[in-house]
């Protein structure tokens, strides 16, 4: 899923500043699973932002809501109604949120509250690491599903540096090298042979590197 | 105008605890208002936030000791919230140590006297809630 975390809350006091009235919205979706954005989060900036501008002297208004899904123009046209009453929408969706919202309201301040960072999982209690950089061509199945692009810092494809070192990355004892995870696998599953192929250079038109990506599926176009 | 103090207890321990320091007839500060909750991993961030957003000058969560929680482990989630929030409270304004966090055994009837006086005293030096506007007086228990 996607991971995002708050911005620290003097800079979300900064982006809101002019702002009296403001729609402070979630997402149950992604940013609920890494507790960035969810029901619980936006109530609790939205505690901290009325006690922090109230003792500044200018109280704001705040209104608090989560949608399903910030990135579906059927859920996010919901929130006409509230927009129409406020003076901006402070977004705590990852950044495909903010910028729908933004879409659909094209007169309306829509700003955002996290940082959005990348597509990864859950490793433990509080913890999300980046698993995949959606580079459009997916190798996982001649890397024992584990990705290079996205876990090895130098996104290699012929197996780890000369930096790899009992099993981490030379960048920091808290990454693991993803060639020795892969090497690790691969040889539990008696797949060592495949590695001994050599992967090509990648062609990287199809991740980000080649634009901005749209898909379409013809058949769902009415 | 007295300090408000919420303190949200635990019924195992802290709430017991706090029954038996009256029964005891030890002395706390009577401006201390005690929320029972079932254990304190039940005590939210909201609520502890709403504590203060209505005009409490400090907070404390009393929980059973680490490792005797009657549901294993909710005082340490509480722990972690409450140090969460008290760097929250710091950046808005209102101040991390009107909020702390207290341990102690159901028969630990001084400890909770403690834990009342300490923080009915901060608030006393922290002067009232910024989110209130008035003068506070100390109320001497009876």
């Amino acid at each position: 899923m996607i991971i995002a975390d708050q911005k620290p809350l003097a800079e979300i006091r900064q982006i809101t500043s002019r702002f009296q009235k403001l729609l402070v919205v979630g997402c149950q979706e992604c940013v609920t699973v890494c507790f960035a954005g969810g029901a619980k989060e936006v109530a609790v900036l939205s505690s901290a932002l009325r006690m922090a501008e109230q003792i500044d002297g200018n109280p704001k208004e705040i209104v608090e809501f989560t949608s399903v899904r910030q990135c579906d123009p059927e859920y996010v046209l919901d929130l006409a109604d509230k927009i129409a009453k406020v003076d901006a929408v402070l977004s705590m969706a990852c950044g495909v949120g903010v910028q729908t919202v933004a879409e659909h309201f094209p007169n309306t301040f829509v700003l955002p509250a996290l940082n959005t960072t990348s597509m990864g999982r859950n490793t433990g209690p509080g913890v999300w690491v980046e698993t995949c950089a959606g580079c459009g061509n997916c190798i996982l199945a001649e890397t024992g599903a584990i990705c290079p692009v996205a876990r090895c810092s130098k996104s290699l494809l012929n197996g780890p540096c000369g930096g790899s070192h009992k099993g981490l990355c030379e960048i920091s004892d808290d990454v693991p090298c993803a060639w020795a995870q892969i090497y690790e696998r691969m040889s539990r599953l008696e797949m060592l042979a495949t590695m001994e192929q050599i992967a090509p250079p990648k062609d990287w038109s199809t991740a980000r590197d080649g634009g901005p990506r749209k898909r379409v599926r013809e058949d769902l176009q009415l | 105008m007295e300090p408000q103090v919420v303190a949200f207890c635990c019924h195992y321990c802290a709430f017991a605890a706090a029954d038996l320091a009256g029964t005891m007839r030890l002395t706390y500060p009577a401006n201390v208002k005690i929320i029972r909750v079932p254990c304190t991993g039940k005590a939210d961030m909201l609520y502890l936030l709403r504590a203060f957003e209505d005009g409490a000058d400090a907070v404390f969560v009393a929980g059973c000791l680490e490792g005797n929680c009657h549901y294993l482990e909710g005082n340490l989630r509480a722990k972690k919230r409450v140090q969460y929030l008290k760097k929250l409270l710091d950046e808005v304004g209102v101040g991390g140590e009107r909020l702390e966090m207290f341990n102690m055994s159901a028969a630990m009837a001084q400890r909770f006297a403690e834990a009342a006086n300490e923080m009915t005293e901060r608030a006393l030096r922290l002067g009232p809630s910024p989110l209130r506007k008035r003068e506070l007086v100390e109320v001497k228990a009876q």
